[in-house]
């Protein structure tokens, strides 16, 4: 195979077509033709004419001006930055802070940052270990000086690390996590504004781990919802994330960057260490009950340590089901019952399906997302081995994952 | 105005851009209707920003249209979705595009793309959500029987509709558009007019391509020799193709006489610029008095050029007004204008005395805020210097009548990039062999003609007519040629000139009525008051009782023999004559009931029992 940028030939429909080679794809080889366009032809069609030329380095230096907070930015593998090489078509992922910086001309007026690419993944491959690492990390800055701190994350499972990173990390400043909803190769994405407005949080008085993204489809405000109570709704929307249960703690004016917060959000504690607590029990798991349920799909969690269920309305699953659940309480896993519906409380005293649950041991998970309740009993079975206290401390709210009274109008 | 277009040089390509009339979208799943504005269900706003390439760049045409950054709003409808709000990844390419595109490929000789790959094209004047026109190349190389070359057909999607300044309607947004490419093969004005009317003829020999104002546009690429290649967009109106070409080559000449004459006097353009905000204070012109800043620029060696006509309604004035209008400035003042506009002989005087402007000096100012004003005089100075080259590069809007302002420069060809989010489109052999190809219009009027007799004419206007379809129909059902096709352009015209709807006649109850007329049991007179009936709802054989119920034969003998009866005495003197008028009274009583050839055979059968 040739590499990416050969200059060659094409006979094709009687002419000799210049072009560049792409790639080959299905059998085929797709060349960019002149006029910019992309087609795929018989490979047997080409000659070779030149070969590639080396890509020249980016030329723009980016000036860092000091006298500005001094943030960091942690990339994961979100694509809030990228370039296009239209030579060639290659959409490339930036994440040093310097790329970052020239894609988001902005940012360079709002703060001097540092840069660590953590992992260049795609979300729904994070794992327990790397969410270790990058708490870890994010300690480090903060007691580096950082009055800030930016992840970059893809936004599937952008609200699990955001939730499960503000239980292992008790931070003084804002750790605001951002991603991008639409391509950052198009005019029209929402990495700008995010990376902006996220940046304006993180410099801001904002004092525990949040998400900030667009708060509607228009390009006018980012909201700062609390890490422990947001949730992407919407597959594709740049407004996908939603506070559920309560009201964003905040948000961020565009173009302006005005940042409001709200008076439930926490404040920045200037002078104060942050505490990282990083184990987690990896044998923790989350099933959503299903009319028809096969037990066996509960007893194949036999031998975890704990096991979050996202049962139906108040907190309820069927009676065979509940029969499964309380084998594993009997052999000592930990059971926190969340529901489907997102909103509202887990009661399981209304019916006697719930009373039943209770008996088998089965703890209520308020009004905590199946999500937050999941990671949070991941790190709580990491703080101990005491069935008791986890079970204290899934009642106790932490990071304000759940409160003791449901909202008005939630 | 006419040249000797070959010792020019020119050279005319078009392209052609015609919405196809599929039942969806070329991305998404919703229709290709246009809606009323008022109609729209949702708004919202959006920034575009160019993204930077590989080599640090933005793509020229872009950086000129982010000069000013301001947020593009957007009308949504119950017929848009997610996708047209660049809130959804786009949905495959449509089959049913593709196939129309491919057909129309086909009946140009061309041969498709293997595999369709779809690019974004990077737009950010606001007319697309995105920021990027998804585009894909399907067929390349084709020849019309004029010999002419087509290089390319493009399969892309149309751009939403600009409704105001900045706000934009989705409904547009999305319908497939087949955009044809011709090669630079044209010479004279008229051969870009014919060639043309041959492809829009093809394309609507297709019947599936949508109709009416702002359907199809063509783009137009001119050059001369001396000049340069410049693309006008969006001339809507055939009739003014060639006159479009007539005056870019007009245009191009006015500007290389412009060149000749700015070398010869050894012209220039100063580097700096005067702030002359002072000057005005006092002035009786309104916009400059109102003005937060005043600068002027000298031109050096330019007096007499920047006011001089380079096309009908348009100066070099006009053009570096353009240029700066990308700033955000109204327009400009020259002195080549002045004194005019309130403004006086001793301010023109002051003026020149400022920027220490000679006799052949033309001093060009802008007022505004400062910051406009300063990016309005580089522009200013930008395109004063591209004087000196003669014609600059740039893509063009045409203006009413046929002359064109300035829209951006051409873009370069780097803006494409693939659109990952849709999987190639395989293009078989077997597939593109098993293509059914139209009859092209001219050649089906030329069968009407042949088959059925029709008046070369009106087979022509037939071919062209929406209600084709209905007139083959109606002919295959033995009704007259000649009766279906005046029916069908005369008489349904007429009653929509009238005021009768049209549109609401179902065309099975004019194939009957036609099939009823020609077998005799509806008179031919019947046929307006019916076709007014049926367009307001009532149903055919209703219409038909109420309008001209049918008459026996026997009804209209009695008829006849009374009104016979009734003038015994002039019937006797008259004998025969008297048929003529004695057809008048009948008719008039029976009012279309009854066919006139009837009457007439029964009247002179009447009259000669009588005499």
């Amino acid at each position: 195979m040739m590499e990416s940028g050969t200059q060659v030939t094409c006979r094709y429909a009687g002419t000799d077509f210049d072009a560049t080679y792409i790639t080959d794809r299905d059998g085929m080889a797709v060349i960019k033709l002149n006029n910019g366009y992309n087609i795929g032809v018989d490979p047997a069609c080409l000659t070779v004419v030149a070969p590639a030329e080396a890509v020249k380095g980016v030329g723009m230096v980016v000036k860092q001006d000091t006298s500005l907070p001094q943030l960091s930015i942690i990339s994961t593998g979100g694509t809030i930055a990228s370039r296009v090489d239209y030579r060639t078509g290659a959409v490339t992922s930036q994440f040093t802070a310097d790329d970052i910086m020239r894609a988001i001309p902005g940012l360079a007026d709002i703060a001097q940052f540092r840069s660590d690419v953590l992992a260049t993944i795609l979300s729904e491959n994070m794992t327990p270990a790397i969410w270790q690492t990058l708490a870890t990390s994010i300690c480090d800055e903060i007691k580096n000086g950082a009055e800030g701190v930016m992840v970059t994350h893809g936004t599937d499972t952008l609200a699990y690390s955001a939730a499960v990173i503000s239980f292992m990390l008790d931070t003084p400043v804002p750790v605001v996590f951002v991603g991008s909803q639409r391509s950052a190769d198009r005019p029209s994405s929402d990495n700008v504004m995010n990376g902006l407005a996220s940046a304006a949080a993180a410099t801001s008085d904002l004092g525990e781990v949040a998400v900030v993204m667009h708060s509607s489809t228009n390009d006018d405000t980012c909201a700062i919802h609390r890490a422990t109570r947001v949730r992407k709704m919407h597959t594709s929307r740049r407004d996908a994330f939603r506070s559920i249960g309560m009201a964003p703690v905040g948000s961020v004016a565009y173009p302006s960057l005005d940042v409001t917060l709200s008076k439930d959000a926490v404040r920045r504690r200037p002078d104060t260490e942050p505490v990282l607590s990083a184990r987690l029990e990896e044998k923790v798991g989350l099933v959503t009950f299903y009319p028809g349920m096969n037990p066996d799909v509960i007893h194949a969690f036999e031998g975890y340590r704990g096991l979050v269920v996202s049962g139906t309305g108040l907190g309820h699953t069927s009676a065979l089901v509940i029969e499964a659940l309380r084998s594993l309480t009997d052999a000592g896993t930990v059971v926190v019952m969340t529901s489907q519906c997102l909103n509202g409380r887990v009661c399981d005293r209304v019916y006697d399906t719930g009373r039943d649950l209770l008996a088998a041991g089965v703890l209520e998970g308020e009004n905590m997302l199946p999500e937050v309740a999941y990671v949070k009993l991941m790190w709580v079975l990491g703080q101990t081995n005491d069935t008791e206290e986890a079970a204290r401390l899934m009642a106790t709210p932490l990071r304000g994952e759940f409160g003791r009274c449901s909202d008005n109008g939630f | 105005m006419d040249f000797d277009y070959a010792a020019l040089g020119l050279k005319a390509g078009i392209e052609i851009h015609q919405q196809l009339d599929t039942a969806e979208k070329l991305f998404c799943h919703c229709p290709t209707v246009l809606r009323d504005v008022e109609e729209h269900n949702g708004e919202f706003f959006r920034y575009l920003r160019a993204t930077v390439s590989e080599m640090g760049e933005i793509d020229r045409a872009a950086r000129e249209e982010m000069m000013v950054m301001r947020p593009f709003s957007y009308y949504a409808y119950d017929t848009t979705c997610l996708v047209e709000n660049d809130e959804e990844p786009p949905a495959p390419l449509n089959p049913e595009a593709l196939e129309l595109s491919l057909t129309i490929a086909k009946m140009m000789g061309m041969t498709p793309v293997e595999q369709v790959h779809v690019m974004r094209k990077l737009v950010i004047d606001g007319s697309n959500t995105s920021g990027f026109q998804r585009t894909g190349l399907v067929a390349l190389n084709g020849t019309l029987p004029t010999g002419e070359r087509i290089e390319s057909i493009c399969l892309e999607e149309e751009a939403a509709q600009r409704i105001k300044d900045q706000l934009f309607s989705l409904d547009r947004l999305g319908i497939p558009l087949a955009e044809i490419t011709t090669a630079p093969d044209m010479h004279t004005p008229e051969a870009v007019k014919s060639v043309a009317a041959y492809i829009g003829m093809l394309l609507r020999s297709t019947m599936q391509v949508k109709r009416g104002i702002g359907t199809i546009r063509q783009d137009v690429n001119v050059s001369i020799a001396e000049g340069a290649r410049v693309e006008i967009k969006g001339v809507q109106e055939l009739r003014l193709i060639d006159e479009v070409v007539r005056r870019e080559v007009q245009r191009q000449v006015n500007l290389v006489a412009i060149k000749d004459k700015l070398l010869a006097r050894n012209a220039s353009v100063d580097e700096g610029s005067h702030d002359v905000t002072a000057l005005f204070k006092e002035t009786g012109s309104s916009i400059l008095k109102r003005a937060k800043a005043i600068h002027a620029v000298c031109l050096r060696g330019f007096d007499g050029l920047v006011g001089c006509e380079i096309q009908p309604g348009r100066r070099l004035g006009s053009e570096m007004s353009d240029y700066a209008r990308k700033c955000g400035v109204g327009g400009l003042f020259h002195t080549d204008e002045l004194p005019a506009y309130g403004v006086t002989e001793d301010e023109v005087a002051a003026l020149r005395e400022a920027v220490g402007a000679g006799p052949n000096d033309c001093v060009v100012l802008v007022a505004d805020t400062k910051k406009k004003v300063i990016c309005a005089i580089g522009q200013i100075r930008r395109r004063a210097e591209m004087a000196f080259l003669g014609v600059p590069e740039e893509t063009r809007k045409m203006l009413e009548e046929g002359s064109s302002a300035y829209m951006r420069p051409l873009p370069g060809a780097a803006r494409m990039y693939p659109e990952t989010d849709v999987l190639p489109v395989t293009v078989t052999n077997a597939y593109y062999d098993a293509l059914v190809l139209p009859e092209l219009l001219t050649d089906k009027a030329g069968r009407y003609v042949q088959e059925t007799g029709l008046d070369a004419s009106l087979a022509r206007q037939m071919v062209y007519s929406r209600r084709c379809g209905l007139f083959e129909e109606a002919v295959g059902r033995g009704v007259k040629s000649a009766l279906a096709a005046h029916t069908l352009l005369g008489t349904l015209k007429e009653l929509s000139r009238d005021g009768a709807d049209i549109a609401a006649v179902p065309g099975e109850a004019l194939i009957d009525l036609l099939v009823r007329v020609e077998t005799g049991t509806v008179a031919k007179e019947a046929i307006p008051p019916v076709i007014r009936a049926l367009s307001k709802g009532v149903d055919l054989g209703v219409a038909i009782s109420a309008v001209a119920p049918s008459v026996s034969r026997e009804e209209v003998r009695a008829i006849i023999c009374a009104a016979i009866a009734e003038r015994e005495e002039f019937v006797r003197e008259q004998g025969m004559r008297a048929v003529g008028p004695l057809m008048g009274v009948v008719m008039k009583e029976l009012r279309g009931r009854a066919d006139g050839k009837v009457i007439s055979e029964l009247l002179k059968e009447e009259v000669g029992k009588v005499v």
